[in-house]
């Protein structure tokens, strides 16, 4: 490389070099392209997945349960509930009872318990969305041809109905509302503990501590932690919240739970995790945040007597604060699509009811995710499109978010 | 001389002498709590991995020389050999790094070197975007986008349903971002005196980035590549998901292989009763994998350090 600038005759290098100058800056900018092209791949993989074609049908002939020649729409709740006796097991029926009398139930209730237990729609194929667009006449055909009772319909795997329905075992009717709300709790938590936490101990670096051994081992200490894989924090969740703490993060010694039921695995514990996870990243934007704020500032503020805490709760917090809600906000983007340390800490993977609370078990979206991901059934996959969605949208919205705090954040500074 | 005003000395009307404040200090104990906290995090970490992989390592059947080089993990039979996880960590790991190394390497001289300010704005915040999806979403993408690609490709006898190579290249893509965006600050930090002296001397755009910036820049650079192998060793999901479920000793990319994260997370996912030795297992692995971490954390530290003094 030294070569071109020692020759005399540069000109004879020149055209070398300029092809290489071209060359090089095609590959620079193809590596560029390539990242711009993976998003682009990964996006249209997902909005692929979570629309297009499905193929219902069911287990058994809604036609075959017609009594009299009476169609299972028409008729009324007593021969309802007759149907639904004689097509289910002695057992479920019972179960169902128990779980409220069919005296209670209105017409349209046992008609839809009727439908999901004794009909059970199935999904007998789905389709890309691709594909549902260019070889329709050909999904259209097959389904015919395979299975002549069923039905396609385009369907799109996000949809009101599934942001409100719970976790079912059947793909057409599960939805992610427990996993939704076992994030929020989980998060809302996490914000309680790592925000205050961090602030403080950005407060302490920047403006108390003196520069010794002890508060530079702090802050190298901070920069390692961000460093610290995410599943290692899932096992220190496990072994310190989840067993040692157990009495206080199942709830038993508040006497929230019944004591044999209980265990530490609860949305408490959960969002102590992930403060402890998120804790390093708050405590460095903040500082960053701090740092910015103009030392005319404070030594005007202590130039009129105000004491160490008057000026940073007066003048430092105000002006840092922008950058401080940044900061925290992307940190907790990154706590909502954390998945591996709530699958160490043992988020339950299967349940259907709303966490009531601290101590209620809790699934969340990545692990609802995780979950129907990892089963070999296509649909799931389609399911798992949908969850992706909604999770990305939730964390784009909290980035928009950040981002007009940093422009305000921004403006503000150039005000001054 | 009437206009002079004459002082006389008085007592003052408020005591300005320092006085104590005890709310004050109270706020900043709290301070100092706060700030000694993350090393509680740290003790904690040690503490706890460290005491359950200590009962580990205290099992008769166990020996620390059998777990480092043993070459079968089958907790069945009280096979402990770490070897086939950290091999398959390995080897995800340094498919990611051959793609994410050049290409983010590539991604940091184009935007600091060659961009318009304009497209930079336009570009950082689509690397950002890339960086902020959870990497469950990339596990996802794995199975269902690259690992069918791969079969495609390949042939599906070749290539499994789940393999390293899938788990690995799309690791890679997840660190892109990372590396691409520490190598651009690295770069951009470089004085621009170097940059105008180059070119006065008529060293074309590209001679002045190879040449000049980049040995400029190297321990940034260099601090980005550890940071970014640190990231792939310690990643989780995506091999969860894609790599396979299974130790399995192999070098082959196509095959199954789970990694040392896997594994954790497959078996803490199940059944897993306290005080087993499979729970204890797990500490031991992940003990091992935050002293690697912390290793690499310190030297990127280290180097970046280094790089400051050089600059300054």
């Amino acid at each position: 490389m030294n070569k071109p600038f020692l020759t005399p005759y540069f000109d004879e290098n020149l055209g070398r070099r300029r092809l290489a100058e071209r060359v090089w800056n095609v590959i620079f900018r193809a590596s560029t392209t390539a990242g711009i092209i993976f998003l682009a791949l990964l996006l249209f993989n997902i909005l692929n997945q979570s629309f297009g074609y499905v193929a219902m049908t069911t287990k058994v002939d809604p036609d075959t349960l017609a009594v009299n020649g009476v169609a299972l729409e028409d008729m009324d709740k007593d021969s309802l509930v007759a149907v639904l006796q004689a097509n289910v097991s002695k057992g479920k029926f019972r179960q169902l009872e128990r779980e409220l009398p069919m005296a209670e139930r209105s017409r349209d209730e046992v008609y839809g318990l009727v439908w999901s237990d004794v009909v059970e729609p199935e999904i007998a194929g789905t389709w890309l969305l691709v594909d549902s667009i260019l070889h329709r006449e050909k999904i259209l055909a097959e389904t015919a041809q395979k299975f002549p009772r069923a039905e396609v319909t385009f369907r799109s795997w996000v949809s009101p109905q599934f942001l409100a329905t719970p976790q079912a075992s059947n793909p057409l009717t599960a939805g992610v509302r427990t996993a939704i709300l076992g994030s929020l709790y989980t998060i809302l938590i996490t914000i309680l503990i790592a925000f205050p936490l961090g602030v403080g101990a950005a407060i302490y670096l920047e403006e108390y501590a003196a520069d010794n051994r002890l508060n530079r081992l702090i802050q190298t200490n901070i920069s390692n932690l961000a460093g610290v894989p995410s599943i290692i924090y899932g096992m220190l969740g496990l072994a310190i919240f989840v067993r040692t703490l157990e009495p206080l993060t199942s709830g038993v010694m508040f006497g929230a739970t019944e004591p044999g039921t209980a265990n530490g695995r609860t949305i408490l514990s959960a969002g102590w995790t992930l403060a402890l996870l998120v804790l390093p990243l708050i405590i460095i934007n903040a500082q960053e945040a701090i740092r910015s704020v103009s030392a005319s500032l404070k030594q005007a503020s202590y130039g009129l007597g105000a004491t160490r805490w008057q000026t940073i709760w007066h003048h430092v917090l105000p002006g840092a604060m922008p950058g401080i809600l940044t900061g925290t906000i992307l940190a907790i983007s990154r706590a909502i699509g954390e998945t591996a340390p709530l699958v160490v800490v043992g988020a339950a993977t299967y349940i259907t009811f709303d966490p009531t609370g601290l101590f209620s078990k809790f699934t969340t979206l990545p692990i609802q995710i995780y979950q129907w991901t990892a089963r070999p059934q296509p649909e799931f996959r389609n399911l798992a499109a949908g969850a992706i969605l909604v999770l990305l949208i939730m964390l784009m919205s909290l980035n928009a978010a950040a981002i007009l705090l940093r422009n305000r954040f921004r403006k503000a500074l150039y005000d001054r | 001389m009437e206009n002079t005003r004459q002082y006389t000395p008085q007592a003052p009307a408020i005591d300005l002498r320092r006085h104590k404040r005890p709310t004050e200090q109270v706020i900043q104990a709290f301070l100092v709590f706060c700030g000694v906290f993350s090393i509680f995090i740290t003790l904690g970490i040690v503490y706890e991995i460290g005491k359950e992989a200590l009962l580990f390592f205290k099992l008769p059947e166990v020996s620390v020389w059998a777990f480092l080089t043993g070459t079968t993990w089958q907790p069945k039979i009280g096979a402990f050999g770490i070897l086939p996880l950290l091999n398959a960590t390995l080897m995800t790991t340094a498919i990611a790094m051959a793609i994410a190394v050049p290409l983010g390497l590539g991604v940091a001289i184009y935007l600091s070197e060659y961009a318009s300010p304009r497209v930079r704005a336009l570009l950082k915040p689509v690397l950002e975007v890339l960086a902020g999806i959870p990497t469950v979403v990339y596990g996802y993408f794995a199975l269902t986008f690259m690992t069918p690609l791969l079969r495609t490709v390949f042939g599906s006898d070749v290539v499994d349903i789940y393999n390293t190579a899938s788990a690995g290249l799309v690791m890679g893509i997840l660190i892109l971002p990372l590396i691409s965006s520490i190598s651009e600050d690295a770069l951009a930090a470089v004085p621009r005196s170097l940059r105008e002296a180059a070119y006065g001397l008529g060293a074309t755009k590209l001679e002045t980035a190879l040449v000049v910036v980049l040995p400029a820049a190297l321990s940034g650079l260099a601090a980005a590549f550890i940071v970014g192998l640190s990231r792939a060793i310690g990643e989780t999901m995506i091999v969860a998901l894609a790599a396979g479920a299974g130790p399995n000793f192999t070098l082959n990319p196509f095959k199954g292989a789970e990694t040392m994260t896997g594994h954790i997370v497959r078996m803490s996912g199940g059944d897993l009763s306290y005080d087993s030795i499979d729970y204890n297992s797990l500490f031991a692995i992940g003990l091992f994998l935050f002293v690697v971490t912390l290793l690499l954390n310190l030297f990127s530290q280290f180097v970046v350090r280094r790089f400051r003094e050089v600059q300054e």
